[in-house]
């Protein structure tokens, strides 16, 4: 049975949802899958992730003890394993831990990896993923002795197919001479992440100012939802470029993507494009994002917003 | 010091791809300069002004019209660029071993920068196996840099709100991201200026690149059919809501 690695990604100490999607897309009568855990929690989430079908959990820790977080010693460190419990395949997710992780896995190993994926064909090592700002869907064949895989976040709904899974230790010593982590600065933003969340609300220029965006923290604090910027909005220094959603900010792929005062351009849509269901709040029922949508609502959107909030506080707290 | 900056020529983001045959793209668009090699350019000069006595190179793979991007490069500070021509569109795993070549057979860097991704291809992976290549450290989606001596120190943008600092020993490689700096718009001058700066240019086959094992290769494109029948939620504001959140909690099963 062919051996995948998914590289199992932790949000303050928990695993991030979003791992579940991509084992639930590796799964398959031929393979075994293993997970990858570096921070010395494999022991600790055992439950979790054999209830969506992981046989083996590989607990990856350095000799001094858990691996802490640098991407070249992680990287080294994956890829003994993998020469260690011959795993050919590693699939992690395409979020920022994983652009600097599997890169480094697939350079090492000059190996092929594709990025972004939307599905992946384990047998034949063809996948698909957008490229041209997603515009198109490219189909890729991958050809090497090893395969590398960065699954899009959201895109694969996860499903649970429990099993047993067997906790197994691998401590490996890795080096990074040349890249040293200083540190790692936490900015008083306590939000949740785009790539990640189920429901973004975003503003544009129809926001006017930073303080506006405060009506949009408001509504998203009530449902757990991310809270999102266009260009214009972040260029005009109203919001952080952290925030941006966009071709030169964050692609993402929620389930809701609601756009206030945003025209719709298509760099915008380049970022958005793939949502489940796009919902639009402008006062111009001409702008773009008016006519490629699934539901618009031609308002302003500080009388919407506020209204909103209220409405959703009652529907969360009667639930 | 001898900065070297890798940039790539792709269709304007705005521009309509046109599928041609099973995957390739109508080339009659407007190309221009990689957007996120736009902050890498603009770092090398930055950093030239500052530092002085250094040499700032731009390299590009493409076709013989990748040199207008390349001429973007020159007017905003590059001194010289170098064209590694080709007509096929190569894998990352093709196009950093080329880079690596060139840049070997230029001279000895100090500094390359590269956008952090392309956004035609979209990869994500170039630099790093460039960096495995010359066997020196790389960092992604740098938003702060500085140089100290015989090391950099960066900050990369993680998680919203995360930032990892990381120390890099010289020579080394910066994948910037967006929020780097803000990159110059070129002046009249600037683009004449760059007209005359030297631009190298030499074929793939003459770099006489190792084979790898590994590659990919693209079997089909297909436009992402996006079909979405835009309704108005109409009434009220306080009726406008209550049908919103019926779409939330039914259609979407968000809440």
């Amino acid at each position: 049975m062919e051996k995948v690695g998914i590289l199992i990604e932790f949000k303050d100490d928990g695993i991030k949802k979003t791992n579940y999607g991509v084992i639930t897309l590796a799964r398959g009568e031929e393979r075994e899958l293993c997970a990858l855990v570096l921070n010395g929690k494999g022991a600790l989430c055992k439950e979790q992730l054999q209830q969506y079908g992981i046989r083996m959990i590989i607990d990856i820790t350095a000799e001094e003890g858990p691996m802490q977080w640098n991407p070249v010693k992680w990287a080294r460190a994956i890829v003994n394993a993998m020469d260690r419990f011959g795993i050919s395949t590693v699939c992690g997710l395409t979020s920022p831990q994983g652009k600097d992780v599997l890169p480094r896995i697939a350079a090492i190993l000059d190996a092929p990896l594709v990025m972004d994926c939307i599905d992946v064909d384990f047998g034949e090592h063809q996948v698909k993923k957008s490229q041209f700002s997603r515009k198109t869907i490219a189909t890729i064949k991958a050809v090497g002795n090893h395969h590398i895989y960065g699954i899009r976040p959201n895109t694969i709904e996860a499903k649970s197919a429990p099993c047993k899974a067997e906790v197994v230790p691998f401590q490996t010593s890795v080096d990074s001479e040349r890249l040293d982590v200083k540190e790692i600065k936490r900015s008083p933003f306590k939000g949740i992440d785009l790539t990640e969340a189920d429901i973004i609300i975003s503003g544009g220029r129809g926001m006017g100012n930073s303080d506006n965006f405060s009506i949009l923290f408001e509504c998203a604090q009530v449902i757990g939802a991310a809270v999102g910027a266009s260009r214009a909005a972040v260029d005009a220094g109203w919001a952080p470029h952290t925030m941006q959603v966009g071709q030169t900010g964050a692609t993402v792929n929620p389930k809701v993507y609601i756009a206030c005062g945003i025209s719709g351009s298509v760099q915008h849509f380049a970022g958005m494009k793939t949502s489940g269901l796009i919902v639009a709040l402008n006062t111009d029922p001409e702008a773009n994002i008016m006519k490629n949508c699934d539901y618009y609502i031609v308002a302003d959107l500080f009388e919407i917003v506020p209204i909103l909030t209220s409405q959703l506080k009652t529907v969360v707290t009667s639930l | 010091m001898k900065i070297y900056i890798c940039v790539k020529h792709v269709p304007d983001s705005a521009a309509k791809i046109t599928i041609r045959g099973k995957n390739q793209i109508d080339e009659g668009i407007t190309f221009l300069l990689n957007p996120y090699d736009e902050n890498a350019v603009e770092e090398a000069a930055k950093l030239k002004s500052q530092i002085g006595n250094s040499e700032v190179v731009a390299l590009t793979l493409g076709k013989e019209d990748a040199l207008n991007t390349l001429q973007s490069a020159l007017a905003m500070g590059a001194d010289r660029g170098v064209l590694i021509k080709t007509d096929d569109r190569p894998d990352s795993i093709v196009t950093a071993r080329a880079l690596k070549a060139a840049i070997e057979q230029d001279g000895k860097p100090d500094i390359i920068f590269a956008g952090k991704e392309s956004i035609d291809s979209e990869g994500m992976q170039t630099m790093f196996r460039l960096a495995a290549g010359l066997d020196i450290p790389v960092a992604v989606n740098v938003v702060a840099f500085s140089l100290n001596q015989d090391h950099v120190l960066v900050e990369c943008e993680m998680e919203a709100g995360i930032r990892q600092v990381l120390q890099m020993a010289l020579p080394c490689v910066i994948g910037a991201g967006k929020g780097l700096n803000t990159p110059r718009y070129p002046t009249f001058m600037d683009i004449r200026k760059a007209k005359k700066k030297e631009v190298k240019q030499i074929d793939l086959e003459s770099l006489r690149i190792e084979t790898s094992s590994g590659s990919m290769e693209i079997l089909e494109l297909k436009p992402a059919v996006e079909q979405r029948q835009a309704k108005e939620l109409k009434g009220q504001p306080e009726e406008v809501v209550t049908q919103l959140i019926q779409v939330l909690r039914d259609e979407a099963k968000v809440i």
